[in-house]
């Protein structure tokens, strides 16, 4: 069965008390200091996540150990306007080899006065991870896929 | 749509459904909730677009229901929006105490 049909796309926003400036800098360059602890791929113990700040770039882990794991790459990097940079992680929660398979997700830095700035996120083309049914029921079984997932989203719900 | 997976054991039903189509006589054999309890709840979830149902001789089959349901959508929604909840708490604080 097949289901190709186009997801529509993720969107969100949050305003910052913070000039456009810091609030790139934190999106990108201290990435790691708010992205989810339970949310990185790494096998080892997390050293710290790395935003290579250019158009070409990469985004990974890095453990104590010398691994890498690279989960992004960066397509566009205009500060402090905007970055667009790649999902290359699958429906488990783990790293997506094929760039067709792909998701990429961009951020507009937009101000809102000298120390206020207006977060837009756009998470798209989430229909290149997977054709529907199959992946998906794959995923809802997996330990650390749609199963957890879908507690997480619960207890938002019920919070 | 996502609150029909607010109660615990309609999420439990709709988990096996999902992981294989079956009838309410085998989700209640396998749960401990009535018939009629299990054929509410997937009507909550029928009517919620999560799962759908079809005849298979005189039983009704239930199924995930793959057009209706996004669930990559819902959970990356909630994963940003938590994410940016902390960022905004990063970013608003005055001086640039790095974690890591």
């Amino acid at each position: 069965m097949s289901t190709q049909s186009v997801a529509v796309p993720v969107r969100t926003s949050i305003v910052v008390e913070a000039p456009r400036e810091r609030a790139f800098e934190v999106f990108t360059a201290e990435m790691g200091s708010w992205w989810p602890d339970d949310k990185h791929i790494l096998q080892g113990e997390l050293a710290g996540m790395v935003f290579e700040p250019r158009t070409g770039g990469r985004i990974y882990d890095h453990a104590t150990d010398g691994s890498e794991c690279t989960w992004a790459r960066v397509l566009a990097y205009e500060p402090p306007d905007r970055v667009v940079f790649t999902w290359d992680i699958n429906l488990r929660w783990e790293i997506e080899a094929d760039p067709g398979r792909a998701s990429e997700v961009e951020v507009r830095f937009i101000a809102e006065g000298d120390a206020r700035t207006r977060v837009e996120l756009e998470h798209r083309g989430l229909e290149r991870h997977g054709d529907g049914w199959e992946s998906m029921r794959d995923a809802v079984g997996s330990p650390n896929g749609w199963h957890s997932g879908l507690q997480a989203l619960a207890a938002y719900l019920a919070g | 749509m996502f609150a029909a997976l607010g109660d615990p054991t309609r999420r439990e039903i709709f988990e096996r459904v999902a992981a294989r189509p079956q009838s309410v006589g085998e989700l209640a054999g396998d749960l401990p909730v009535s018939r009629p309890a299990v054929s509410q709840h997937l009507r909550v979830l029928k009517d919620a677009g999560l799962v759908s149902d079809g005849a298979a001789g005189t039983r009704r089959i239930y199924r995930m229901n793959p057009q209706g349901l996004d669930h990559l959508s819902a959970y990356l929604n909630h994963f940003w929006n938590e994410s940016l909840a902390v960022f905004k708490a990063a970013a608003e604080q005055p001086t640039k105490e790095r974690r890591k």
